[in-house]
């Protein structure tokens, strides 16, 4: 288990609606778990990050307060960012009980680029994600209980425990990872629109149309995969996204000491990097589920009708820190509340109860709901079995003949 | 023993620098005279398979109107045309990684790397994602894919053109390594790493490329294909083992051939896969002639030879 100093405690105790929770109360972290003394020079460098400027960029694309919005995506909508939240708030307290362990990213506050995305795509679409995956692999459809067992390392996880919180894959869902490089799934999903276009042009297949949405962060974006997709999908007009959820950060490193403004800018700015490449960019307010719902739908239109890929760069914001061993000692209190108070969920909540949509009664039955079927995930990791020692000699290959795994099924490694 | 066999092999080097005339010593059990390049073994293997499956596509620097780097895909684009022959930019993470996307989404790319020197630039794509995600995913997601081109060293080339790869990709698990000699290699073993299911790395030499071999009848069938994991004795010996991959293969039996001038009857064996090895049959060829010398072009420490030994 953890040690667990009293901050850490303070913390996983938390209880009560996400609106009361409170976005950074008690999240300490391993660093103060275990007591470390940080010298002072850590206060001055404490107020690092500043807030945006009051009024958004004015190419940012943002929502329409006037939007139409039919009752049914609202709820799916909402309930896909509760889903979401409820499921990582969990996953911090089951790590400090020692329930997971290792790394684990949480994806607390950018629950709007998830849902804004991934419920405008088709079953039959790929997402290609990061180590910060759980919800986007909840939000593709993957059974939370299968992603929580996952967490636990158990064998009724999506992948058997094999993969652990960063390496969430599902061949059913499209969900291609999952992984530990930045960079590295950006070019894997370009593969995944590739073979949509290779379905149409070689296998005669006119249905090929599906397309593939990758996420990944700022900083990232000054990684040479990055710019070598951004190059090949433009070139073969490939039908893929490119999603950038800058949450500003990149571990310590805030996005204006890593990356060059360009020529004429004061700051840099990711969405204008497509330019280069031929690929239109688009940047969105991403605290705001319907802004980016909009840039989705119409990012995801344009690649399946084979006009090519899309860059999109959404400004978002993690709660947390980069993982839950992160002390989060950098960022400052009030770039941190400037951001808490563009908290996509109760903003969605308001634009819901607020139009009428829904009932409150109605909101509420869904949030009880949600709690329970997270609690249920919880009961079922803990519930389920480890893995066995096989598993150690499975899956090494698709086809195994002449190692590993004999035609009986059992293993060709002697002990 | 050895030394003899180690002296016989550095005369060998001078005997081959200046051309020597050693490969009709091969011509023994075969049935007909047809001989091949391990160049034009490896191009119409690839285009064999493309023909009878449309899921193979071959992307890569040059590969297309270039005719191929080393011609080994001379005249696929002009069968197959530009949407199944890429020619890429100059972007070895990048289109590596396009290639491993396409492999998880059903195709069966054939990546050529001009050499393996360039791939360091994607080991991050062939380690970490086609060779890890069978096993991160339980199964879910394979990765049909070939990475192919020359390893090891050229002539005169330099020392950022002429690292051997064996080693390194041979210690990881989840690929699947491959190393032909001979132009029969070279047909039966691309045609199996095509079909198979898993990350193949398939490492040519460049010096083979234009040398002729004798092919049987057999060997030029559709579906001539070598299996996996067995290694080949090219000469049957019972004073010393040598065993060797690729180009190395070559410098062995010319070396038996001078050891048995002095009444030395040296086996060779051609590994031909490097991972899995096929131990079995380097234990019994040992047990044997209890005697083995390891030879490879690749640097001494944790080699090829250094796990062998």
């Amino acid at each position: 288990g953890m040690g667990m100093g009293p901050m850490a405690m303070m913390g996983a105790r938390a209880k009560g609606r996400w609106a009361s929770r409170g976005a950074f109360k008690g999240s300490p972290g391993a660093g103060a778990s275990r007591g470390l003394r940080r010298g002072a020079h850590v206060a001055s460098v404490a107020s690092k990050g500043s807030p945006p400027p009051a009024k958004p960029a004015k190419d940012m694309v943002v929502s329409d307060p006037g939007s139409k919005v039919d009752k049914e995506t609202a709820k799916d909508l909402y309930i896909d960012m509760l889903r979401g939240r409820n499921f990582e708030d969990m996953c911090a307290q089951m790590y400090y009980r020692g329930k997971m362990f290792g790394f684990v990213h949480l994806y607390n506050g950018q629950e709007a680029v998830s849902s804004g995305f991934i419920r405008a795509l088709r079953k039959d679409d790929h997402v290609c994600s990061t180590y910060r995956d759980h919800v986007h692999a909840i939000s593709k459809g993957v059974p939370m209980k299968n992603v929580m067992a996952e967490l636990f390392g158990k064998r009724t996880g999506i992948c058997r425990g094999q993969g652990g919180s960063m390496h969430m894959f599902s061949s059913e869902y499209n969900f291609l990872g999952g992984f530990a490089f930045i960079g590295e799934g950006i070019p894997i999903g370009a593969g995944a629109a590739f073979r949509s276009r290779y379905g149409r042009d070689v296998l005669h297949d006119e249905t090929a149309d599906q397309v593939c949405a990758s996420f990944f962060g700022d900083g990232t974006c000054n990684n040479g995969t990055f710019y070598e997709t951004l190059n090949m999908a433009s070139l073969y007009k490939l039908p893929c996204i490119f999603v950038v959820e800058n949450n500003k950060w990149a571990i310590g490193m805030a996005h204006d000491r890593s990356t060059a403004p360009s020529s004429g800018d004061d700051v840099p700015h990711i969405y204008k990097k497509g330019e280069p490449f031929g690929i239109p960019g688009v940047l969105v307010d991403g605290m705001d589920v319907l802004a980016v719902r909009k840039v989705a739908l119409e990012a995801i239109a344009r690649a399946r009708r084979g006009d090519g890929p899309t860059l999109i760069e959404c400004e978002t914001y993690r709660y947390r820190g980069h993982s839950l061993a992160d002390p989060d000692e950098l960022r400052s209190r009030k770039e941190k509340e400037h951001y808490e108070a563009r908290d996509p969920l109760p903003k969605m909540r308001a634009f819901i109860t607020g139009n009428k949509l829904w009932s409150e009664s109605e909101v509420k039955q869904w949030e009880r709901e949600i709690e329970a079927e997270v609690e249920e995930a919880v009961a079922f990791a803990d519930a389920s079995e480890k893995p066995t020692k096989d598993q150690l000699f499975e899956n090494v290959f698709a086809d195994p003949s002449g190692f590993g795994i004999a035609h009986d099924g059992t293993s060709q490694m002697k002990f | 023993l050895a030394t003899m066999a180690a002296t016989a092999m550095s005369r060998l080097a001078n005997t081959l620098a200046r051309g020597g005339n050693w490969q009709r010593h091969l011509q023994r059990g075969y049935a007909s005279q047809t001989e091949m390049t391990v160049r034009d073994a490896l191009n119409s293997a690839l285009a064999e398979e493309m023909r009878k499956d449309d899921k193979v596509f071959v992307m890569g620097e040059e590969v297309g109107e270039y005719q191929g780097a080393y011609k080994i895909t001379r005249n696929l684009l002009q069968e197959f045309g530009e949407k199944r022959v890429y020619d890429t930019p100059i972007t070895e993470a990048g289109f590596t990684g396009v290639g491993v996307g396409a492999a998880f989404s059903g195709l069966k790319p054939v990546i050529e790397f001009m050499t393996f020197n360039f791939a360091m630039q994607a080991l991050d794509q062939i380690i970490n994602s086609a060779a890890k995600t069978l096993y991160m995913s339980a199964g879910q997601i394979s990765c049909p894919i070939v990475f192919r081109g020359p390893n090891g060293a050229a002539a005169g080339v330099g020392a950022q053109h002429s690292q051997c790869f064996a080693a390194l990709y041979s210690a990881c698990p989840g690929l699947k390594v491959l190393s032909p000699y001979d132009a029969e290699d070279s047909r039966g073993l691309l045609k199996a790493a095509i079909r198979d299911s898993d990350p193949v790395v398939f490492l040519e030499n460049e010096l083979l490329y234009g040398q002729s071999f004798p092919v049987a009848d057999e060997m030029l069938g559709d579906d001539f294909v070598l299996p996996i994991g067995k290694a080949k004795v090219m000469r049957e010996g019972s004073d010393v083992t040598l065993v060797a991959f690729s180009k190395m293969v070559g410098y062995c039996l010319e070396a038996a051939e001078v050891l048995a001038t002095k009444g030395i009857s040296a086996e060779v064996i051609n590994l031909r896969t490097l991972r899995p090895l096929d131990r079995d049959a380097i234990a019994k060829s040992i047990a044997k002639t209890n005697r083995i010398v390891s030879v490879e072009e690749g640097w001494p420490q944790c080699g090829v030879g250094a796990e062998i030994t």
